[in-house]
């Protein structure tokens, strides 16, 4: 009975809204309703009311914007008056049409949703994590980290499961640790646009991109034609002198040419090949993988593939940004006897600790609790851990020594090739250094604690072992996305 | 820029909620049911015929295959790809997207009518069985939940022990 009572009032601090514990129950009606986007988990930042939505650093979105406005200002401002009187008064029409879509479609994909998918609710989660328990056995090992394998259109595509949204990532879809969401036909986050670039603003992305490349090559254009006409009549350098700003508007550029273009280009291909750019970069359906591999996802022709990517129906948003937090959604009280769970929050954890002195312990498996807070608390208590199993696609089932962990790290590294040829390593602490200027491939949230990062270049030299996990040697910044392992040990 | 759900479902969600609340008062959330989507004809919204263990005893297979399969032909009528969609789509272009707020796309109108088939099956079918479906946009279209309400008055949690059981009989 004792273990009822609180198994309920734990119950119902859960299905309250994430920060309250059972003393705050009480005063719940007093509480303003919160929307959505105010206890959303990933780390985005929201604005107007849940309307904008953005990544959490914005500082390279800023700086193409000024970059955008200060040359387009420079060009209307110095050089449209001579080339509307010497050449044609429709050319800054045109500039500034070209402009506006450039603008309109910046904002457009900076500012919208790129496709994230929600993370699962406690009960999704538990049914899935007794899937898995039923599927495995009981061989009383914590299985590694779980696929799904699809037949999608005669290829066999993984699915893989995600630790920190605790779902299977259904198909092109992959966690952006930046913005530590799931994101549907992932394809990269852009820090230039300060979003991810997924399957809700993928158009819009690649509009910009292109309609920033006339923009550039028209600026460019006019600009050196300004100068060139200029100088036959008063000479070059004093034409120079004449529109200094011109000078600066042609370098530029200049520079922009090369990489916008550059990049436009490459995005064509993989729009009408019906490729993202993360599966481009793993040649995931390179024919060098195998003589049978293809892409399951193509219709066969470009210009279906370019229709399909471009003018496709436009899917709503998943996550609701705006609508109020259910404080009273109907939940199933979770299951106590041997399940593993991982991720556990700390509502969760804090009832599994009420429930785990009744529980009979055998003494071959320690009990292990750590916790995963959702708002960025501190980390409460840890213990030892046991197997930290790589987040290497393994079959199920399939028990892993922890000595042959720090090679399938090494292995699943292999797997993520830096983009465009930037040096970059896409592990946790490093990331936020690297992350400013470069194009990132969505990465894995590794997995559970204990284990070293994939790719590091520190090496795996000071391998996964039972050891105390150390909070320190994880980036504070990704304290939110540290997943919790709370095993019961009657398995 | 639409990033939410319209709220006029909401509202009949959460009428519906309201008269099974009243149920909820006699009766208890016993377990629940999650549908996966079956991928393999690809990433457009497909959702498994499999017919469940925990609703055998519940409701009958062809009434629960028919309204999967409705809700699969559905969602593929909003994800096609066809004339229309891309009428839309450069239509939507060429006004800047400026046309979407006046105008809701076709995927919001096929989300709309989903609404509506749900409330009705929840209404016609799935209520006098003790069962409730939610609207898999509000799960993040990965799954449809279906709850299963058991009587208090009756023999209490046997359904809800017997999936706890399950999970300990190893």
């Amino acid at each position: 009975m004792h273990l009822g009572e609180s198994m309920r009032e734990c119950e119902y601090s859960q299905i309250s809204t994430r920060s309250s514990t059972p003393m705050e129950t009480p005063y719940k009606s007093r509480t303003p309703k919160r929307k959505k986007w105010e206890a959303f988990p990933g780390r985005n930042k929201f604005y107007c009311d849940g309307r904008i939505m953005m990544a959490k650093q914005t500082g390279v979105f800023y700086l193409t914007l000024v970059l955008i406005l200060v040359t387009c200002g420079l060009f209307f401002t110095f050089d449209c008056q001579f080339l509307a009187q010497e050449l044609s008064p429709i050319i800054p029409v045109i500039g500034g049409a070209l402009f506006l879509f450039v603008l309109g479609t910046l904002l457009r994909t900076s500012f919208s949703d790129p496709g994230v998918l929600p993370r699962a609710t406690p009960d999704e989660a538990a049914d899935l994590e007794r899937q898995i328990d039923v599927a495995n056995g009981s061989t009383g090992y914590r299985p590694p980290p779980r696929t799904k394998e699809v037949v999608i259109n005669g290829q066999t595509v993984k699915l893989k499961y995600c630790f920190t949204c605790k779902i299977f990532r259904p198909p092109r879809a992959s966690h952006c640790s930046l913005c530590d969401n799931c994101v549907e036909r992932f394809d990269h986050h852009c820090p230039w646009v300060g979003n991810c670039v997924g399957r809700r603003n993928y158009r819009f992305f690649y509009m910009f991109i292109l309609s920033l490349s006339f923009l550039t090559i028209f600026i460019f254009a006019f600009v050196i034609t300004h100068i060139i006409l200029n100088s036959r009549r008063q000479g070059f350098l004093v034409a120079l002198k004449d529109s200094p700003a011109s000078v600066l508007e042609v370098v530029v550029c200049f520079f922009s040419v090369w990489s916008i273009v550059g990049l436009s280009g490459f995005h064509t291909y993989l729009i009408s090949s019906n490729q993202t750019t993360n599966e481009d970069i793993k040649g995931s359906w390179s024919s060098k993988r195998g003589k049978d591999n293809y892409n399951p996802y193509s219709y066969g022709n470009i210009f279906t593939n370019c229709c399909a990517a471009l003018c496709g129906p436009l899917p709503p948003s998943l996550i609701d940004r705006r609508g109020f937090v259910e404080a009273d959604a109907p939940q199933l009280a979770p299951p106590t006897n041997g399940i593993i769970m991982y991720g556990a929050t700390q509502s969760q954890q804090s009832q599994m600790a009420a429930a785990t002195p009744l529980l009979p312990q055998q003494s071959s498996e320690p009990v292990i609790i750590t916790s995963s807070p959702e708002n960025g608390t501190s980390l409460p208590t840890r213990a030892s851990l046991t197997l930290g199993g790589p987040c290497t696609s393994f079959p199920l089932g399939q028990p892993t020594p922890p000595t042959s962990t720090p090679s399938l790290s090494c292995h699943e590294a292999a797997d993520m090739l830096p983009i465009h040829g930037h040096t970059l390593n896409h592990t946790h602490p490093l990331q936020e250094q690297a992350a400013h200027h470069h194009y990132l491939t969505p990465e894995e949230v590794p997995s559970p604690p204990g284990m070293l990062h994939c790719g590091s270049p520190l090496g795996h030299s000071h391998t996964v072992q039972a050891s105390f996990y150390n909070p320190a040697s994880q980036d504070s910044l990704h304290e939110d996305s540290v997943r919790g392992l709370v095993k019961l040990s009657s398995v | 820029m639409k990033g939410f759900f319209p709220t006029s479902t909401d509202g009949n969600m959460a009428t519906e909620f309201h008269n099974l609340q009243e149920l909820r008062h006699s009766a208890s959330l016993a377990n629940k049911v999650f549908i996966q989507r079956d991928y393999s004809e690809g990433t457009t919204c497909r959702f498994q015929t499999k017919f469940p263990s925990e609703l055998e005893s519940r409701i009958e297979r062809t009434l629960f295959e028919d309204t999967v399969k409705t809700l699969n032909n559905f969602y593929a009528e909003a994800e096609k790809i066809g004339g229309q969609s891309y009428l839309e789509g450069c239509l939507a272009c060429a006004t800047a997207y400026l046309i979407f707020l006046c105008m809701e796309t076709r995927y919001e109108k096929v989300l709309k009518k989903i609404a509506k088939y749900i409330q009705e099956q929840n209404e016609k079918i799935y209520a006098p069985r003790g069962l409730l479906i939610t609207d898999p946009i509000e799960r993040g279209m990965r799954v449809i939940e279906i709850s299963i309400y058991e009587d208090r008055g009756s023999s209490g949690s046997s359904s809800g022990s017997s999936s706890v059981s399950d999970s300990t009989a190893r």
